[in-house]
């Protein structure tokens, strides 16, 4: 296996000249809107549905000739490329924020080229895509937790699937989703430890071994599934899910309220995780540790810090938190539990770590692009018939392709991240 | 230390014995599995105190109905009145083989350059959709037709594998990320062509993705007649291991392939472009694949959809774990995991649940690719350096 190349300091990311590649990917993704959908779009106006009805603060909907629209986006988009352009000349490197921003803006502009002479439902859009993106979210959160100590977790499928199972099936045998939440945890906790055991003492491939228990998983689950749940689905897999909690004064608040705030409890977690692993990482002492075994673990064994043990509760934490993922597949959207049912969303989480350059913030947003590209493929079919879907559905997996090739030289993987350490 | 755990110690270092208790250890964990959810068993459960002989003659029963079923779907089924259904078994096994050794055989070459090919699925669909384009629009004589589109599929493969080996020799892109994205990618491009009327979607198509049969002229031949589904694709898999073999154990690119493999640093310094050797190496690789892939598209005589890539793209991994990367033993794997595949339908007429062969496949694999695992079992000692 080949082995990550160790560059000291590779997260300052001052001392790497910035490249042409993000100013020419934004340009790149304007001209598409400008031209598209803009100038060569589709005939029709377009309706933003901003708000619901009933909603404390009614906003009214925005009606606009879709290719008007797609004109004005797209333009906005251009001056963020060429704000990103002249960041480059004068050799700074161009903030996440502009590349979100346009990034929304053609997400915007997609929306009214697809529904020309028809309706967008934001709030229904953006409350799907959360949704959706819980499972990958949450699951990027456990690879992430294990990249930073250096372990490369490629079980985040097994994970997710493990915690969508066992919250299924717990819940429904012991009647409360609680229980069968704990259980997903801990079950994904102790399908990590396997990992993070074999890895950290064992020295076995993180990689291969990744891939085994994911294989296995998929072989367990697959069986049980066929063998008991197919035929005692009633008293086995019948969990449902939990209860959709309105917060209120903010779930009364337009496009964001009903989309973010009328949530069922996974949706409310990953809220609060997200930002929770972000402060431990980067503003305890803990994640300084953790940082420091995942970029250079002999300095961190010097200094004190018992390398083995860091990797492993962090590897074991992780796993917590993606078999949270995996519940929120089950009793926090669908209600059962379906073969394979994960069906990629664990790799697709590895890939949102990367994206996201190991930051829980960035991942998460990284993770909500695919969210919002399996609700658009579902939307745009409906809205829309004879749209190419299976184009709209390889744009996150495209730019997730470019954004690593892309992102090369500029920010790696934490410094350590696949090597077992050996003291010695 | 005692003699008796430095015998065992010595014994577990040999590999064909380590190979031999993973695979039985395999069998082992997927029997209780069978037994313990099995509907036969489940109902002894109440009176599992009263009367534990039944429950457990039950299991045990279940077990040998289990494996016999098995037995009976991938090698030969006794029972039959026939020759054909009595021989159709092993054929079949053999059938369903032959892709995993192909495809086996290309992610094992990745292994020996220590690059990890989990985009078999990515390649193998972009084959398919070069060879599904010779095989349903060209018109050509018959065997031209058939080699063109194997031809064609290889190619096909081999260059969506260098453009991994180019992005992660110029890049640095992680090759694992790099081929999971292309195998979504080249998925939703499949299927848009399958979708696509004047592409490859089928004449008089509805609305599923679905192509023309492959026309006759380029269908694998069948080896043993109509009777049986099995065509010359095992010939051209024991083939590709004949060339797996030469180029790894013989040629100067293999040699290349396997020092880079080894130390890639150690390559460098002797002058072997690393990045080029990256690029070649995902190449040939895939070209395995793509044989793979030509097997799954000329092999059918109805019309494909894009499920017709059956995972074998990442089947393969764990053939290539099975068989040490090697092309005997990949050969070996890929028909261990073949008969699986064949032997599944008779089981599940008995009520066994065939996924549970999913289970033993990982778990054997998982026992061999992680010797630690079995020593941690037996409680055994780590065994020292060489």
């Amino acid at each position: 296996m080949t082995k990550t190349e160790v560059t000291p300091g590779m997260f300052s990311l001052s001392e790497v000249r910035p490249s042409w590649k993000t100013p020419s990917v934004l340009a790149f993704f304007s001209g598409i809107v400008l031209v598209l959908f803009g100038f060569l779009g589709k005939t029709g106006d377009v309706t933003y549905n901003l708000s619901n009805k009933g909603d404390s603060f009614s906003v009214p909907d925005v009606v606009v000739a879709s290719t008007f629209a797609n004109v004005v986006l797209g333009t906005l988009m251009l001056l963020a490329a060429t704000y990103s352009g002249w960041l480059t000349i004068r050799q700074k490197h161009t903030p996440m924020w502009v590349s979100l921003v346009a990034g929304l803006l053609g997400a915007t502009g997609l929306l009214g080229w697809l529904a020309a002479g028809n309706v967008v439902p934001v709030s229904f859009i953006l409350g799907s895509a959360v949704v959706l993106a819980v499972p990958i979210i949450l699951g990027a959160l456990g690879g992430l937790m294990s990249e930073r100590v250096g372990v490369v977790n490629i079980a985040i499928e097994g994970q997710l699937l493990t915690g969508a199972f066992m919250a299924a099936v717990v819940g429904t045998i012991t009647e409360n989703l609680w229980l069968g939440l704990i259980a997903a945890m801990i079950s994904s906790a102790i399908l990590s430890m396997a990992l993070a055991s074999l890895a950290v003492k064992y020295l076995v491939d993180q990689i291969i071994i990744g891939v085994l228990i994911n294989v296995l998983v998929i072989g367990i689950t697959n069986f049980l599934y066929s063998q008991w749940l197919a035929s005692s689905g009633e008293e086995a897999n019948y969990p449902g899910t939990f209860d959709i909690i309105s917060i209120p004064y903010l779930s009364g608040l337009p496009i964001i309220g009903p989309a973010l705030f009328e949530a069922r409890i996974t949706v409310y977690l990953t809220f609060i995780l997200v930002p929770l692993v972000w402060f431990i990482l980067f503003r305890t002492k803990l994640g300084l540790r953790a940082r420091a075994v995942g970029e250079h673990p002999t300095a961190a064994d010097t200094v004190g810090i018992n390398v083995g043990r860091t990797r492993f509760w962090w590897v074991t934490l992780g796993g917590a938190i993606a078999g949270l993922g995996g519940a929120a597949l089950t009793i926090g959207n669908v209600g059962a539990f379906g073969r394979e049912m994960s069906g990629g969303l664990g790799f697709i989480a590895l890939a949102v770590v990367i994206l996201g350059r190991w930051q829980p913030f960035y991942v998460s947003a990284a993770a909500l692009l695919f969210g919002f590209a399996i609700i658009l493929r579902v939307w745009a079919n409906g809205v829309s018939p004879g749209i190419p879907t299976d184009f709209i559905t390889m744009v996150p997996y495209l730019v997730t392709l470019i954004a690593v090739a892309g992102f090369a030289g500029k920010v790696k993987a934490p410094a350590a991240s696949g090597q077992p350490y050996i003291k010695g | 230390m005692n003699v008796e755990s430095k015998i065992m110690r010595e014994i577990l270092s040999a590999t064909y014995t380590r190979i031999a208790i993973s695979v039985l250890l395999g069998f082992a964990i997927g029997s209780v599995f069978m037994a313990v959810f099995n509907e036969n068993v489940v109902a002894t459960y109440e009176t599992l105190f009263s009367n534990p002989g039944l429950t457990f003659q039950t299991a045990f029963q279940t077990i040998f109905d289990g494996y016999g079923a098995l037995f009976k779907g991938s090698i030969i089924n006794l029972s039959a009145d026939n020759p054909v259904s009595m021989f159709r078994p092993i054929t079949e096994t053999l059938r369903l083989a032959a892709p995993l050794i192909m495809a086996g055989l290309g992610v094992a070459l990745g292994f020996r350059v220590g690059l990890f090919n989990v985009g078999g699925t990515g390649q193998l669909v972009m084959g398919l959709l070069g060879a599904t384009w010779i095989s349903t629009r060209l018109e050509l004589p018959y065997g031209l037709h058939m080699v063109l589109a194997l031809v064609v599929a290889i190619a096909f493969s081999m260059g969506t594998g260098a453009l991994v080996g180019f992005l992660k020799a110029k890049t640095g892109a992680h090759e694992v990320i790099v081929t999971i994205m292309m195998n979504y990618i080249a998925l939703d491009l499949f299927t848009w062509f399958l979708r696509t009327p004047g592409l490859l979607l089928e004449e008089g198509g509805g609305g599923n993705p679905k192509s023309d049969p492959p026309a006759l002229t380029a269908q694998l031949p069948r080896l043993l007649g109509d009777e049986f589904k099995l065509n010359i694709g095992i010939l051209l898999a024991l083939v590709a291991a004949l060339v797996y073999w030469w180029l790894m154990e013989r040629s100067t690119i293999g040699y290349r392939f396997r020092m880079v493999g080894h130390n890639a640093n150690a390559a460098k310094a002797a002058g072997i472009s690393v990045e080029r050797t990256y690029v070649w190496a995902m190449a040939a690789s895939a070209a395995f694949i793509g044989i793979a892939a030509a097997n799954q598209g000329l092999g059918e005589t109805g019309g494909l959809t894009s499920s017709i890539h059956a995972n074998i793209g990442f089947d393969a991994i764990t053939v290539a774990l099975l068989g040490g990367s090697r092309a005997g033993g990949v050969v070996v794997a890929g028909l261990v995991f073949g008969a699986f595949k064949a032997g599944s339908p008779s089981m599940q007429i008995i009520g066994v649940s065939p996924e549970v062969l999913g289970i033993i496949q990982a778990l054997i694999v998982l026992f061999i690719a992680a010797p630690p695992l079995i020593r941690a079992i037996f409680h055994l000692p780590k065994p020292e350096a060489k």
